[in-house]
């Protein structure tokens, strides 16, 4: 017998430095379009479904560190491919038996157009819920980091908030960060792109392993 | 959390923020004035504003009769 195989759907990932895809969603906070959070930085993740074990120690994390990132002028809204009714008696559950409250918005994402749109979905790991992926967006809604992370693995909030701390950091000041970077380390400069600027860099005070990289206190 | 309910009542923070919007309210005003995050005043201006309780014009906002009426019948 000749079996028809269903055609898979590959939707193409969103790409950094590009206006991230807009959105209009059902969320715990009301219904919320991606152009609400114009002029704050965002944190958009996705987790696969609501009551399970890691998503939920990952939710009380993100609940954690949202002060910090609303500090920085960042918000938080998560997602998944659940109803809003199930959002809310998951984050009134966390409540009643964590005693931590969800303070940040989650999309119900039923329909998966947000999903979709931002490449949450990964079949290889699963056709019928996100993996955990993260998505900074700045003030201009433009997509600025992504990472993704499997669905047995817990995501670090440090890193968010770190990561958070390096965009910002670099666009105040045009420079870079170094890897394991935090807030008062040392920042990169850019590297010279002509000889003449290789040479000058050398009377410029700088901390420099060689021409190509060296780093300075802000 | 929708701020106005199918029979047209509000909640809480949709009352909150239909008392905040003046004669000529920006959303960054209501949120600075009720203290409620601005991308949830953003959308709930939106729903009040598809109520009939405010009317909008490039970004500003205010009371229509109607929301006039309603902040005077929920004091």
């Amino acid at each position: 017998m000749t079996t028809i195989e269903e055609p898979e759907v590959r939707a193409a990932l969103p790409r950094l430095n590009e206006p991230a895809p807009a959105f209009e969603a059902v969320t715990t906070h009301g219904k919320l379009r991606l152009a609400d959070f114009a002029g704050s930085w965002l944190i958009l993740f996705s987790h696969p479904a609501d009551f399970t074990p890691v998503c939920t120690t990952e939710f009380i994390a993100f609940a954690e560190i949202y002060p910090e990132l609303q500090k920085r002028g960042c918000e938080l809204i998560g997602l998944s491919i659940d109803s809003l009714y199930s959002h809310i008696a998951w984050v009134r559950n966390i409540e009643e038996k964590a005693g931590v409250k969800i303070p940040f918005p989650v999309i119900a994402d039923l329909d998966r157009k947000v999903a979709t749109a931002y490449g949450m979905v990964m079949p290889g790991e699963s056709k019928t819920e996100a993996s955990r992926c993260v998505f900074v967006i700045d003030p201009k809604g433009v997509l600025r980091a992504m990472i993704y992370y499997p669905l047995s693995v817990g995501r670090n909030m440090d890193e968010f908030v770190r990561l958070v701390d390096a965009l910002k950091t670099g666009d105040e000041n045009h420079v870079a960060t170094p890897a394991n970077w935090r807030p008062g380390d040392k920042v990169v400069m850019p590297a010279p792109n002509t000889t003449e600027l290789a040479d000058e860099r050398a009377g410029e005070g700088l901390e420099c392993i060689d021409w190509y990289l060296c780093k300075k206190s802000l | 959390m929708p701020c106005v309910w199918p029979d047209g009542s509000l909640s809480s923070s949709g009352r909150l923020m239909l008392a905040a919007v003046g004669p000529d309210s920006t959303a960054e005003d209501v949120a600075g004035t009720t203290g409620i995050p601005l991308f949830r005043v953003r959308s709930s201006l939106r729903e009040l504003l598809a109520a009939g309780f405010i009317s909008e014009q490039g970004g500003h906002f205010k009371q229509t009769a109607q929301g006039v009426e309603k902040v005077k019948s929920d004091d």
